[in-house]
């Protein structure tokens, strides 16, 4: 029963939503619906059960004296700490306010703690995204060649770098508009195929998980 | 005096790089280390520099313009802040430009977040505008001008039900008050009261999952500012017509300032990544001469 029950809520829930966005009256308007509450519901429970998880794996790395132990206490006190922030400016915030308000402690920690420590995180992608320009963008052949210029012209045409080389001899931008064109066309119709593609490719697993062929989800093969 | 400095240093490392180029030549390419300084000079001294670059405003951006100033004062605009501060850079800049547009051209802007750090977001947002001279001497008021209605768990769902009934996602608002009790809700019950829908979006859920539902299933009229890595993924909606405009990463938020005559951050922003990219494009090439030199080598 316990690969049998998921199988059958998998089942149920699938055509429901499938059928309802055709029909949507009763009663498959009213299943969804259900569902679609559902579907919050565990939404919701996913990030207590993330930041539970959280906090045993981080728990395990002190127990076991693991090389990063102390990290692993930071980011447990941290958690706490933020948790008991919100909880705390969100009884003492007076009936018609909000632990996010501007002001509060919890927002403190949000603008100059976390803020800062993920925008951080972030920007480290531009100095791998230059060095790995510097490595891989080579024109070793026609279709590496082709990135090469697409690339070449949509980094400066994107910028205004390109329109500014050519300002002293027309305020037309012509790189902007090539740039736009890049991505107006040959990108659109790369990223539809590719679209079409991974919509085709979700409609035939979707298919086989709702009629109980794939079963890897709950822990059996295909 | 500090924009002096960066700009005499600016020059410097713009120099050395034809140093750099000529080691290239001679067939010593630099090291990753190196690329990663340079980077990290041309990012920050331009920041410095507190110059701005000319954007010349794209038809994407245009479009959202126009789609813009076809709505009258007192519009009822759904502004969707469903990104968190990693994309804040780019994102953020587009929020203050669009809730200083909004709030000057007296619409109604009811803001909401699919996910958890949007509302936070939308809140520096509105904190930003409102230091606008303009806009502090309207003396808007928190639930008749504008609203935060919150975060919602559910992604694409909460946009489903939304499409019938506000309240059933947002019985409460960021602050606890009952939908009812607020005035500026009082005759929104679903998408059809919306006149349009600006959505600022890092992933999922986000542009793609709000053109599906809510422009698709309901209706509305949706506009949207993505992340540059993310504004790809749109682009075939927007020449379909399901989306109207759409702001492109950083230079998408100056050329909405730009077009709607409000110099923020992305108007200097721009500098420094029209800099950066300048010193990628002459590092792909340096990275070109050294391929070519070294397969010469190999071939003799």
């Amino acid at each position: 029963m316990r690969r049998e029950i998921p199988l059958i809520i998998t089942t149920v829930a699938g055509l429901v939503f499938a059928v309802s966005y055709f029909i949507p009256h009763w009663p498959f308007g009213e299943a969804e619906s259900i569902f679609g509450d559902w579907v919050a519901i565990i939404q919701a429970f996913a990030i207590w059960l993330g930041a539970l998880n959280l906090v045993k794996v981080s728990l395990e790395k002190i127990y076991r004296k693991k090389e990063d132990a102390l990290y692993a206490g930071i980011i447990i006190v941290c958690l706490l700490l933020t948790i008991a922030v919100g909880f705390y400016d969100g009884f003492t915030g007076g009936p018609q306010s909000s632990f996010r308000d501007t002001g509060t402690s919890f927002d403190w920690i949000y603008r100059f703690v976390y803020t800062p420590l993920t925008s951080t995180m972030f920007a480290m992608l531009a100095f791998f995204v230059a060095s790995a320009s510097y490595r891989a963008f080579r024109a070793r052949n026609f279709e590496a060649t082709l990135l090469l210029i697409a690339g070449f012209f949509v980094m400066g045409g994107r910028v205004p770098l390109f329109h500014l080389l050519l300002k002293p001899f027309t305020d037309v931008p012509y790189f902007s508009e090539f740039a736009g064109w890049i991505m107006a066309y040959p990108l659109t119709a790369g990223m539809t195929a590719i679209m079409i593609g991974i919509a085709l490719g979700i409609m035939s697993s979707s298919l086989r998980i709702i009629l109980g062929i794939e079963r890897s989800h709950i822990g059996g093969g295909a | 005096m500090v924009s002096t400095i960066a700009t005499v240093l600016m020059w410097g490392v713009g120099l050395s790089l034809i140093y750099v180029l000529y080691r290239t030549i001679k067939g010593h390419p630099i090291e990753r280390r190196v690329v990663f300084l340079y980077i990290a000079l041309t990012i920050s001294l331009p920041l410095l520099m507190g110059k701005t670059a000319p954007v010349p405003v794209t038809a994407d951006v245009q479009q959202l313009v126009d789609a813009l100033n076809e709505l009258t004062p007192g519009s009822k605009v759904l502004a969707a802040f469903d990104f968190d501060p990693a994309s804040a850079p780019e994102l953020q800049p587009m929020g203050v430009a669009f809730m200083k547009y909004a709030f000057k051209h007296d619409f109604k802007v009811i803001v909401m977040g699919l996910w958890p750090q949007g509302p936070q977001q939308a809140n520096q947002a509105i904190e930003l505008a409102m230091k606008d001279e303009i806009i502090a001497a309207k003396n808007l008021q928190y639930g008749i001008d504008y609203v935060n209605l919150g975060y919602q768990s559910g992604a694409e769902f909460v946009i489903q039900y939304m499409g019938s009934e506000f309240k059933r996602m947002f019985p409460l608002d960021d602050r606890h008050i009952p939908y009812d009790s607020l005035p500026i809700m009082n005759d929104i019950s679903n998408f059809s009261n919306i006149d349009f829908i600006f959505n600022l979006s890092a992933g999922k859920p986000g542009t793609v999952e709000w053109i599906q539902i809510a422009v698709d299933r309901f209706g509305a009229t949706c506009g949207a500012g993505n992340t540059a890595v993310q504004a790809p993924q749109v682009y075939p909606y927007l020449r379909s017509g399901q989306l109207t405009g759409l702001l492109g990463g950083m230079s998408g938020g100056a050329e909405f300032e730009k077009a709607i005559n409000e110099k923020g951050q992305a108007s200097t922003f721009i500098f420094a990544q029209m800099i950066s990219h300048a010193t990628v494009i002459a590092f792909i090439i340096m990275g070109n001469i050294a391929f070519f030199i070294t397969r010469k080598k190999k071939k003799a």
